[in-house]
């Protein structure tokens, strides 16, 4: 493989120099939020919501100015102060404005900020609306930090706080104890994957005596292999955490307990898609180890199986597109492990996933609204009459999610599949089994929804939305629709060589019918045939999950069984070991000093009574511990 | 004539101890607050003439503003005192915590108020016993406690050190057995009682050590500048590093003489755990860096194997002690002795990063407890139980008491951004150069942390909220938040710009390296203007 170019980032001069704004208005919006108290409750929604607006506008100067300079000088390197300095190690915080943060930053802004304009309706009820938009936009704070930081550790700093963002959001009703239970899985999983984040750049210290992606870039061809290996490794497992990538998947579908709008930012658009983006930054760690990348496109197809599997099983409305975006991630992950080729299109099917599936989830949220909060499929059905704006909205994100010709994903998901196939037929293959599956899932979760006889609920009375949830519906709507088309020819030669590949010579074509996109498209007509054929609008669908002793739809109903795997593995034995080692504590280790002493001291029960008895019972026995210390550490060293 | 400004800064509280006497009882902690501002206003006059990496900046010798005065001339012990950045670091630590205790303990003892704050815990038919003294006593040991602490952190002298680290031991000995509200206070006073004074007696066979070989070697003196310059011997040597180690291990509690603490902790008040946690125990990990490092650089070493282990094992023991642990202020204690393992780990890698990490860390980690013990406090003051399971759905009756335990539970946990991330972050990278396996094994604790304290939070303050929590546990008032309102600055500040205090204490720990005769790992791939 020939060698990488190392991008060497140009200082930042004018405007440039201000790009910290991007990250500290919506932090200071957070903190006057919080800090205000009840006397913000009034303005709270429109404050939180402006907050990513004037970043995004801000974002959007950057864009337009990058757009206007010469491709070496479109990286752009904020130094803004030294953070850690300690013998060698010099840990600065800087921010790096280049194509690949970008665009980030625009995603993040843009569909956040719509995301907030619909919760200002979809919240308005809710009597801690000044708290939940306080959250909202410390996440869009951190994810700003996370995508703009010039280092690893600092990179690291937006990471964990996107997820205390996604812990409180995800627990923002905790009166509800699966809500506060599922918040704090999330978090404990994503720690899980953060350990191998902080042992990664560890490796990075220790090698490199720095974690700034410029030094590591530099020095990442020097490295053994094993430490590529390693540090690949370890990335990946802090993807995983982030991403909802098999073996770290379990959280995701819980987190849907946390109210829709977050579902749609931060467990669909942007924050689960971090770890594609550290895998896209990371492109030359992992340029230096085959089996490092090899490992990501393995969880990547794995991940995107398992997760259209559960989108197949679920009548819950929120964890079919939950499980689908797991299984979304999956190709992006995918995209990233097959390396150069594929770094671009993991970034242009994330962006295009970003609109789809923020449109999805906001079209469900707007059902839900209609529907008193219902989330489940079977107490749908027939809607598209009395919601027509989600209702077509959300089918340009249908449409788009399963590669329809010229929606978004037609073109970003045909891609991964095209290069996955070039890498290996194997990749390849499942990656368009998968994107059947989407088609069958997808079709299910529109026809239960929209068509079919009326299921509702006792009480219920379907309406469409206030326009202030609506007016961002139609936006991500358009963005789902017509995303792909308007970046397809683009996307690709703008991303690299930020990105570690090389630009295309010509513009893919727009018309993209290659065979592999064909057969495709033929698969995922399957897919689309079957789901019309078990669940079109003359079947009937019964109010109660019907119980079922397929394999395949049990497994797909428990989440391919990861809790009870971790239960068995992991919470059972912890649970053990602790009550082990505190029984221990209470009679082992505090018992012996009591136990030993007395015997040792003779002493009476009639001591043991008086408090001196202790006093005397603890003088010997630590005297024996002491010695006993003395010898082992003296024998420690002897031996 | 020079000013001594050590002396002045240690004796302040001690004054005011002295003039709690005088007091009534009903200004007593207006008194003891003026005080411990006063004190905090001079420390920071004294840190203010404190020159960042001025002075020769060896163990011992080059300490900033000393004093010296003989004073047993025959034992060779003089008042010796002297500022480094180590020291500076736990004088400051001392100075901020005080004054927080002193406002969060406010309300102790107003029985009359008690009704209108909350309901106190008597009226819960727990048992909870009254204080044995009164609010004077109190507010003059917590000052005790401030001075002799601020004597060890200052002192130069060993025999100087030795002396208040038994006399420490009496005021918190009455904190604990005087104040604790539950019906164990005697017998968890008496345990921390021998367990420090058994320490100090080890140590004690190895300070005379020291008088003999410094007796050998010429004149007898304590100072740690002769003393850091002496050759003991390697079995001798060894055997003092014990002593002192031995000591050390107990007071910043290392698995397997941790014992003590989770029952000090849990028969203490919020006020005294504080000073007991968050200031005394810090003389501990100050030790070893100042002394067993400072004089037995060879057996410092020879030693590390065994007590990295013992470290990572603290680091894991006590993790899992509290995930299992219901009593919120024996929980606090245990993730405590998980805190000092990494403190211990850092200053036995060895390296730059590590050590100043383990330096910063006392600092950060004084400030996390002291904020967990302040929030609590106010628990168990509402309430009346330090059971965890007596609380459920706080955050609906008093949301910015749940949001200020989230914050304090967080730092703890060492979320980026906070103080403790910082000094754990280096604690664990530093290690990781030179021993990458126990840092690996370390790492471990940030999930196991991250479990302990949301499993407490989500015990206490999530799920529906029942009656009686409703009612007992109200908002926090304006001197409660007061209380937690420095903590909360200094916690956001030092996660964001640590500098400052890394400023500090990096020539300290140059001078502590080059003294054991260490360099850093070099970087296994040299990248040019890698920044």
């Amino acid at each position: 493989m020939p060698p990488l170019e190392i991008v060497t980032p140009v200082p930042a001069t004018g405007f440039f120099t201000l790009a910290w704004l991007l990250i500290a208005i919506p932090a200071a919006s957070s903190a006057v939020l919080l800090l205000v108290g009840r006397r913000a409750d009034r303005w709270a929604p429109y404050l939180g919501a402006a907050a990513p607006l004037v970043s995004f506008a801000i974002g959007l100067v950057y864009f337009v100015q990058l757009l206007g300079r010469a491709v070496p000088e479109r990286a752009v390197s904020v130094p803004l102060y030294n953070w850690i300095s300690s013998g060698d190690w010099q840990i600065d915080v800087g921010l790096l404005i280049d194509q690949l943060s970008i665009v980030f930053v625009l995603l993040i802004t843009g569909v956040g900020g719509l995301i907030h304009v619909y919760s200002i309706g979809y919240m308005a009820h809710d009597e801690r609306r000044r708290r939940f938009f306080a959250f909202l936009n410390l996440f869009v704070a951190a994810m700003l930090l996370l995508v703009l930081a010039d280092n690893y550790l600092v990179l690291f700093v937006g990471w964990e706080g996107v997820g205390l963002a996604s812990y409180l959001l995800i627990g923002f009703w905790q009166y509800k104890p699966v809500a506060a239970t599922a918040a704090k899985k999330a978090f404990v999983v994503n720690r899980v994957g953060d350990m191998g984040m902080s042992l990664a750049i560890m490796l990075m210290l220790a090698t490199f005596g720095s974690s700034a992606f410029v030094a590591v870039n530099e020095g990442m061809p020097s490295v053994t292999d094993t430490t590529a290996l390693i540090m690949g490794l370890l990335l990946l497992l802090g993807a995983c955490g982030k991403s909802a990538q098999v073996p770290l998947q379990s959280w995701l579908l819980d987190a849907m307990e946390g109210p829709t709008p977050v579902s749609a930012l931060i467990h669909a658009a942007t924050m689960v898609t971090a770890g594609v983006y550290l895998v896209t930054r990371s492109n030359a760690i992992f340029a230096e180890s085959t089996t490092a990348s090899l490992a990501v496109a393995i969880v990547g197809t794995v991940t995107l199986l398992v997760g259209a599997w559960i989108g197949c099983a679920k009548d819950d409305i929120k964890r079919v597109l939950a499980g689908s975006t797991m299984s979304q991630i999956g190709y992006m992950m995918l995209a990233a492990g097959i390396g150069p080729a594929g770094y671009a299109y993991a970034i242009f099917h994330l962006l295009t996933h970003g609109f789809f599936k923020a449109d999805m989830f906001l079209g469900a949220g707007s059902v839900m609204h209609a529907t008193n909060d219902e989330v489940d499929m079977r107490h749908y059905g027939a809607l598209r009459r009395l919601m027509p704006i989600t209702f077509v909205t959300f089918a340009a994100g249908y449409l788009a999610i399963i590669g329809f010709p010229f929606f978004s994903g037609f073109y970003s998901k045909d891609h991964i599949i095209e290069v996955a196939f070039e890498s290996s037929a194997v990749l390849g293959g499942l990656a368009m089994l998968g994107a059947g599956i989407t088609g069958f899932y997808m079709t299910r979760l529109m026809l239960m929804t929209f068509f079919g006889a009326k299921r509702w609920q006792q009480g219920v009375h379907p309406h469409e939305s206030p326009p202030v949830m609506t007016v961002p519906l139609i936006v991500l709507g358009i963005g789902s629709a017509i995303g792909g088309l308007a970046l397809n020819n683009w996307i690709v030669g703008w991303l690299n060589p930020a990105v570690g590949g090389e630009a295309p010579a010509e513009a893919p074509s727009l018309l993209h019918f290659s065979p592999v996109a064909v057969v495709t498209l033929v698969v995922v007509a399957i897919g689309v045939g079957i789901g019309v054929w078990l669940f079109g609008p003359r079947r009937d669908i019964p109010l109660l999950q019907p119980e079922s002793r397929s394999f395949f739809t049990l497994a797909g109903r428990n989440d391919l069984y990861g809790d009870a795997l971790n239960e068995a593995v992991f919470m059972r034995p912890g649970q053990q070991l602790t009550s082990q080692l505190v029984r221990l504590e209470d009679y082992g280790i505090d018992g012996t000093v009591n136990g030993t002493a007395a015997a040792i001291g003779g002493m009476s029960a009639r001591l043991r009574r008086v408090q001196n008895g202790f006093v005397r019972s603890y003088a010997l026995t630590m005297t024996l511990g002491a010695a006993i210390v003395g010898v082992v550490i003296v024998l420690g060293r002897l031996g | 004539m020079t000013i001594p400004w050590l002396t002045i800064l240690a004796l302040l509280p001690a004054a005011g101890a002295v003039l709690l006497i005088f007091t009534g009882v009903k200004a007593a902690k207006q008194v003891a607050l003026a005080v411990s501002l006063i004190t905090f206003a001079f420390a920071l006059v004294v840190a203010s003439q404190f020159t960042i990496g001025g002075g020769q900046f060896t163990i011992g010798g080059g300490m900033q503003l000393a004093e010296q005065a003989p004073w047993i001339k025959p034992l060779g012990a003089y008042y010796a005192l002297g500022l480094d950045g180590l020291g500076l670091t736990l004088v400051l630590l001392v100075v901020i915590i005080t004054p927080v205790v002193i406002i969060a303990s406010w309300r102790d003892f107003d029985s009359a108020d008690m009704s209108a704050e909350a309901d106190g815990p008597s009226s819960t038919g727990a048992a909870t016993l009254a204080p044995k003294y009164d609010a004077r006593v109190f507010f003059a040991l917590v000052l005790a406690v401030q001075s002799c602490a601020l004597y060890l952190f200052l002192a130069t002298d060993v025999f100087l050190f030795y002396v208040f680290f038994e006399v420490i031991l009496i005021p918190m000995y009455f904190l604990i057995g005087g104040f604790g509200p539950g019906p164990r206070r005697s017998y968890a006073a008496a345990k921390f009682l021998i367990f420090g004074l058994l320490g100090g007696f080890v140590m004690l066979a190895s300070v005379i050590g020291l008088y003999v070989h410094s007796d050998r070697a010429g004149e007898p003196s304590y100072l740690l500048s002769t003393l850091s310059q002496l050759d003991f011997g390697t079995a001798t040597g060894r055997w003092m590093f014990v002593g002192f180690m031995f000591a050390f291990a107990i007071k910043a509690p290392l698995v397997p003489l941790h014992t003590w603490l989770p029952d000090a902790a849990e028969e203490s008040t919020a006020g005294s755990a504080t000073m007991m946690v968050g200031v005394m125990d810090k003389i501990g990990t100050f030790g070893m860096i100042r002394f067993c490092l400072g004089l037995f650089p060879e057996a410092s070493q020879w030693a590390t194997p065994v007590v990295l282990v013992l470290a990572t094992i603290s680091i894991l023991y006590g993790a899992i002690l509290a995930i299992g642990t219901r009593d919120i202020m024996r929980f606090i204690a245990y993730t405590s002795i998980t805190h000092f393992g990494f403190i211990v780990l850092g200053i036995f890698a060895l390296t730059s990063q590590s050590l100043t990490g383990s330096t910063l860390y006392m600092l950060n980690h004084g400030m996390a407890t002291a904020a967990l013990f302040v929030m609590a406090g106010y628990l168990i003051k509402r309430r009346g139980s330090r059971d965890m399971t007596a609380y459920r759905g706080v955050d609906q009756a008093a949301p910015v008491l749940a949001g200020l335990l989230l914050f304090a539970g967080l730092n703890t946990l060492s979320l980026p951004g906070l103080a403790s991330f910082v000094s754990e972050f280096m604690v664990l990278a530093g290690t990781f150069s030179r021993h990458p396996a126990y840092a690996v094994i370390s790492t471990l604790a940030i999930v196991l942390a991250a479990l302990y304290i949301l499993i407490m939070y989500q015990r206490t303050m999530t799920g529906p909220v029942p009656d009686d929590v409703k009612e007992k546990v109200t908002e926090l008032n304006g001197r409660e938040r007061l209380a937690m309102a420095p903590l909360v600055l200094l916690i956001l500040l030092l996660g964001v710009f640590p500098k400052p205090m890394l400023s500090i204490i990096e020539p300290a720990t140059q001078a502590t390296m080059q003294h054991v005769g260490v360099t850093d790992p070099e970087p296994r791939v040299s990248a040019e203007g890698g920044r």
